[in-house]
Formats: C-alpha cells, sequence, structure tokens
C-alpha cells in the first residue's frame, strides 16, 4: 500500500509522468505481462498481415493432395490420397467409342480443335505440405493464419461493440440516474435474465450467418458486464468535485459525460474490453463451429475444429493441433495480459484481488 | 421476510413483460414472415397458412403481441414447424436426458471443486499450488470443443472404454453407460476455472481474524478449515451454483450435440438450424422465467446459510 502512495506522489510532482506512463511504467516491469505483450503484438501483426494480403492471400488454393502429410512426417500412409488419385487414373482411361449414335459425332473435329486451343495446366499437387493439408489439400498453416485473421478480428470488433454500448448505457444511466436509470436497468435485466448462450443462440436463428452478423450477436447481447461496472463508476464519478466544478463553470451533460469523466474511468474500460476480446474469441469459435458464425467461404478456428472432428478419426491430426495450438497461446497470452493491464492500471485493485 | 418476497415477485413482473418483447421483437418483428422463413422447409402451402394463421401474422402487431401472450400463459406454442411435434411434448421428454447428464456434472463440479480448492488454498503460495494454478490458466486456455473432440476420439473411439454417443429408453442404462464420458469431459472442463474461483473464496476467509482466532483457541486445523472457513466461503460458491442453474437447464448444449443426447440444449440447436422459432421461443421464455424465480430462491437460500444478511 504504501508503494502506491509514493507513486502518486511522484506522479504528482512531476506533471509529465502522468497517470498513463506510470501504468505503462508498471506494465515493463512486469516479466510475464511483456512477454504476453510481446505474444498479443505478434499475432497482431500476424492478422494485419493477412488482412492487407501479404501472408495467406492464397489459402484457399488446393497445393496439396488431398490430406497432405505434414513435412515432418512424409512417409505417413495417406489412403485418400490414393484413392483420389486411383480415381483420376482411371477417369483418363479412353471413353467408349458412341460415334455412330451420338448426334454431335459430326462436330468432333471442330471441338477438338477448340479443346486443343484451351491451355490446361496440370496443377502439380505436392505429396507433402509444411503442417500437412486439409481435405481439398490446403495448406494448413496458411489456413490457421487466415482462420486467426477472421477470428480475432471478430472477438475485436464485437469487443469494440460492447464496450462502446455498454460505456454509452452505463454512463447515461449512472449519470443522469432517474428514470433513465430505470430505463437501462430494466433492459440490464431482461437481458440478463435470459440465460447467455440461449441469447445468442435465439439472435443467431434470427439473423443468421455472416461475419457482421456475428459481431452484431456478440455485441449486442455481450454489453450487460461493462454496462454494471460503468454505471457503478459513473455514479461515484458524478458526485466529485471536479465535475461539480465543471458543472460549475457551465459544462454541458455530453461533455461532463465523455470529456471530464470517460478519461477517469477509462481504464476500467480497457480491462473489460481486453477481457471481452478472448470471451467473444472462444464464442466466435463455438458459434463458427456450430455453424451459425462465419459463412462457409471463409475460415476460422471454429471451422477448422469442425472439419477437424471427422479427420482425426481417420488419423489426420495436423488441422485439429493447428487450430488447438494457435488459439491455446493466444487465449493464454492475452488472459495474462489482461490480467497484467489490470494490475498496472489500478494497483490498489491488486490487494483486493 | 412474506413482504420481501411480495415486493420481488411484483419487480418481476417489468422484467418479464421485457423478456416477452424481446423474444417477440425478434421472431415476429427481426424473424420475419413464416411464409418466407419457411420457403423451402414445409412444402405444404396449407401448413404455412396454418402457421400464419395461428401467428396472426395478417393482423396488426398488437394482436400478435396478444397472440404471444395467450401462448406463453397456456404453454401452448403450437407445434413444431419441422417435427409438427407438440412444443410442449418437447419440453417434457427432452428436459430427462439433460437432467442425467447436468446434475451428476454440478454435483461432482462442486463437490471437487470446493475439496480441491479448499487444500490448494490451505497450501496458498506454495509450490503445490503455483503449479496448480499455471496448470489451470493453460488448460481453461484450450477450447472446450478441444476437451470433446479429443475425449470423444480417445475413450469413446480409440479405447473403447465408453460408447462414443448414444442414449437409450431406460434412465439406469443411461445413467452408467451413456453418461458418464459426457460427464467426465465436462468435469475436466469446468474443475479448473471452478477452482481458481473457489480457491479466491477460500482465500479471502482464510486472511480473516476469525481464523486466527480460532486457531489462537487451540482449534485443530480441520476444525478451522472445515467448519470456520468453509462455511463462511459457502455463501459466494452457493451463488456461484446458482448462476450456473439456469444453463444447466438447456444443458452443455455442445455436450447434446457432440453426444446425441436428445435434450434441450441440442433441441434447441436443431430449433436453430431449422430456423424453427416456436420451440426456441418456447424455451428462451419459460427458461427466462425460471432464471428469475431461481434468483429470488437464491437470495431467500442466502437467509439461511447466512442468519447476518438482511432484505432490503
Amino acid at each position: 500500500m504504501s508503494a502506491v502512495i509514493e507513486s502518486t506522489a511522484e506522479e504528482t510532482r512531476h506533471d509529465s509522468a502522468g497517470p498513463w506512463r506510470a501504468a505503462f511504467r508498471r506494465l515493463r516491469n512486469d516479466r510475464l505481462g511483456m512477454v504476453c505483450v510481446v505474444i498479443v503484438v505478434a499475432y497482431m501483426l500476424i492478422v494485419l498481415a493477412s488482412a492487407l494480403g501479404l501472408v495467406a492471400r492464397d489459402w484457399n488454393r488446393e497445393v496439396g493432395v488431398s490430406y497432405a502429410n505434414p513435412g515432418f512426417l512424409p512417409h505417413l500412409e495417406n489412403l485418400e490420397a490414393e484413392s483420389s488419385r486411383n480415381l483420376t487414373a482411371q477417369s483418363k482411361v479412353p471413353p467408349v467409342d458412341l460415334s455412330d449414335i451420338d448426334p454431335l459425332a459430326p462436330y468432333y473435329k471442330e471441338l477438338d480443335e477448340r479443346t486443343a486451343r484451351i491451355k490446361v495446366t496440370e496443377i502439380q499437387r505436392s505429396d507433402t505440405l509444411p503442417f500437412g493439408g486439409d481435405k481439398w489439400g490446403k495448406d494448413i498453416i496458411k489456413k490457421t493464419v487466415k482462420g486467426a485473421e477472421i477470428s480475432i478480428f471478430v472477438g475485436f470488433a464485437a469487443a469494440l461493440l460492447a464496450a462502446v454500448l455498454g460505456t454509452v448505457f452505463g454512463a447515461c444511466a449512472g449519470y443522469f440516474g432517474g428514470r433513465i436509470n430505470d430505463l437501462f436497468e430494466w433492459i440490464y435485466n431482461v437481458f440478463t435474465s435470459i440465460p447467455y448462450i440461449l441469447l445468442i443462440l435465439a439472435f443467431a436463428a434470427v439473423f443468421g450467418k455472416g461475419i457482421v452478423t456475428v459481431i452484431m450477436i456478440l455485441g449486442i447481447t455481450g454489453w450487460t458486464g461493462i454496462y454494471r461496472l460503468l454505471r457503478a463508476e459513473y455514479l461515484k464519478h458524478r458526485e466529485r468535485e471536479y465535475v461539480r466544478a465543471a458543472d460549475a463553470i457551465g459544462a454541458s451533460d455530453m461533455r461532463r459525460m465523455f470529456v471530464q469523466i470517460l478519461p477517469n474511468v477509462s481504464h476500467v474500460i480497457l480491462v473489460q474490453l481486453s477481457q471481452h476480446v478472448v470471451q467473444f474469441i472462444k464464442a466466435e469459435v463455438i458459434l463458427s463451429f456450430l455453424g451459425f458464425g462465419v459463412p462457409v467461404e471463409l475460415v476460422s478456428w471454429g471451422t477448422m475444429l469442425a472439419e477437424a472432428q471427422n479427420e482425426l478419426v481417420i488419423g489426420k491430426w495436423w488441422q485439429l493441433a493447428a487450430a488447438t495450438a494457435s488459439m491455446a497461446v493466444l487465449v493464454t497470452a492475452f488472459s495474462l495480459f489482461t490480467d497484467a493491464l489490470r494490475d498496472a492500471l489500478d494497483p490498489k485493485l491488486k490487494a483486493l484481488l | 421476510m412474506t413482504a420481501y418476497i411480495i415486493r420481488r415477485l411484483w419487480q418481476m413482473i417489468p422484467t418479464m413483460l421485457g423478456v416477452v418483447l424481446l423474444i417477440f421483437f425478434l421472431f415476429n418483428w427481426v424473424g420475419g414472415d413464416p411464409a418466407q422463413v419457411l420457403a423451402g422447409k414445409i412444402s405444404n402451402p396449407e401448413q404455412i397458412e396454418n402457421i400464419r394463421k395461428q401467428l396472426g401474422v395478417d393482423q396488426p402487431f398488437w394482436r400478435q403481441l396478444i397472440i404471444f401472450c395467450q401462448q406463453i400463459v397456456t404453454g401452448d406454442f403450437g407445434r413444431s414447424w419441422s417435427t409438427n411435434e407438440e412444443v410442449s411434448r418437447i419440453f417434457a421428454t427432452r428436459i430427462g436426458p439433460t437432467l442425467t447428464i447436468m446434475f451428476p456434472l454440478l454435483l461432482l463440479e462442486t463437490t471437487l471443486g470446493i475439496v480441491f480448492a479448499l487444500g490448494v488454498a490451505y497450501v496458498r503460495g506454495s509450490l503445490t499450488d503455483r503449479a496448480i494454478m499455471i496448470a489451470c490458466t493453460f488448460a481453461m486456455s484450450i477450447s472446450f470443443l478441444v476437451y470433446i473432440i479429443l475425449g470423444q476420439w480417445l475413450f469413446g473411439f480409440l479405447l473403447g472404454w465408453f460408447p462414443v454417443q448414444g442414449w437409450s429408453e431406460s434412465y439406469w442404462k443411461n445413467l452408467v453407460v451413456y453418461a458418464p464420458l459426457p460427464v467426465f469431459l465436462a468435469l475436466l472442463v469446468s474443475v479448473a476455472p471452478t477452482l481458481r474461483l473457489y480457491r479466491s473464496f477460500f482465500l479471502d476467509e482464510i486472511n480473516q481474524d476469525y481464523v486466527r482466532t480460532a486457531r489462537a483457541k487451540g482449534l485443530s486445523e480441520t476444525t478451522v478449515m472445515f467448519k470456520h472457513v468453509m462455511r463462511n466461503a459457502m455463501i459466494p460458491i452457493l451463488t456461484n451454483v446458482a448462476i450456473a442453474l439456469p444453463s444447466l437447464m438447456i444443458g452443455s448444449f455442445l455436450l447434446e450435440k457432440f453426444f446425441s443426447i436428445p435434450g434441450l440444449g441440442r433441441e434447441v440447436i436443431t430449433a436453430v438450424e431449422r430456423s424453427d422459432f416456436p420451440v426456441i421461443k418456447a424455451i428462451t421464455v419459460y427458461l427466462a422465467v425460471f432464471t428469475m424465480f431461481l434468483n429470488l430462491l437464491v437470495d431467500v437460500l442466502y437467509k439461511w446459510v447466512d442468519p447476518r444478511v438482511e432484505f432490503k
């Protein structure tokens, strides 16, 4: 406790060391927290690169044979690839001669000429890929990167939406009180009285599939926790002297809510935002797995897991491993980063938790 | 006490009204005309016309709302749009399997959570404590889906200890043959977060003055832990179990889907897949009502667990 008092005293002496800088300093001293920051930043860079099309642009190309083996296990038996190869070989058997009954027979020559003009390049499918291939011979690593892009983007966007809704609602309810508070409390009670999973599924049933839809569903159903905290913060802050002072010099309600109070509660929002990102990434994965999430032409960690379920039975474990590992590392790092962020932004809380 | 319960029941009315409005807004307004939703799902135009008439689609919205309220009060949501089974029958037949899975799960989860958390809290700060906490963080980072996929494959397919999936007519056979694997896998997933949470509850109590006093007057460690600490930590634990109860009713819908258990959770998923609105509407409304009554029950239970709690 004494350390906290000292550091705040120090901050008041030097105007330059604001609370954010002090928080950053505390975060930098947290070694585990910094490791997690590095991991999270690395994921963000990959996602950014993938979104800009620098990596994994051609994730959808079928570069390998069906269920191509991982590069480090080139000699695993691959019955699926062989059976499809046999099928291709069979189709090369010359077709039965039908020319005496075929009405197209007079055009055979012309058709042959036309066919010759079209260049057909046989795709060279490789037997192994760095981390194996899926059913269609797509590269698992590229697929995982693309899946990460979508899962993480959905998580962030939904958390942002939930944070905005929760903050605005909480600010209004806490700041104005009275009727407005009653209204938002009513909405809050309605949303929390339906079990969360059921609420999400009910929204999913009506709105259908799509990335934007998933973001909307998670955001609209997930704002309640942030609202609760922000309302309590605004209730506390609206009576503080600095807000009264702002009132005295004639600041409007909006200005007091979002210019005066908001910066003072922003650490709460930031920590909540970070917590919700993890929660929503997990939720997106489950929704996509069930087929209520991203559309079929896209890939997310959830759709990868859905495919992996059937692959495991025939011994193709790499897609499962890739999706699980990449998600587990991100979720662990992000959760620990959230804890570190909370400790750094609100050192008083650490004593309580 | 009676006055408190009556006041709480009174306060429930606006919330319940809100739930009804929300569900109505979702399914009758956003969801749109059943004829559009069902196009391609039901080929019989007569049946669609019946559904439209039943919901009063061609009538003004307030009239449709009244029809919806009537359905809720009488419990008659009509028939499922996809299987033509009566919604009330779906409820009655699906709740059994869900409880067969979820009740043992809740019991085991709470008991194991309490025992382990008490043990870990007792040796707090030690290497064991830290190792278990790290293991918990790691276990929590892996998706529930992966646990089920791997567990079903390993114990059901590869080792053959349990049936991969299935359900039967006999209650005991279900409990002994089909339930153990899903319950075990769900336990694996839920033990880590439960342990972490309960540990923090116990730690809150362990540092209190009364614990020191109890030790100072020479009580044995078992008495201190099980009688003094445990009883006080029961309040947050009870809250936590109560919060978990409503989701217990739809079961872990993932478990039911993976293991083909004909419970409410799987019913919800199939209903969402088939845009079977009557089923989702009914389940959502009734579970919300159930949750509200449960919250009231828990608040009353507090009084029983902790006589210091006063009703405001």
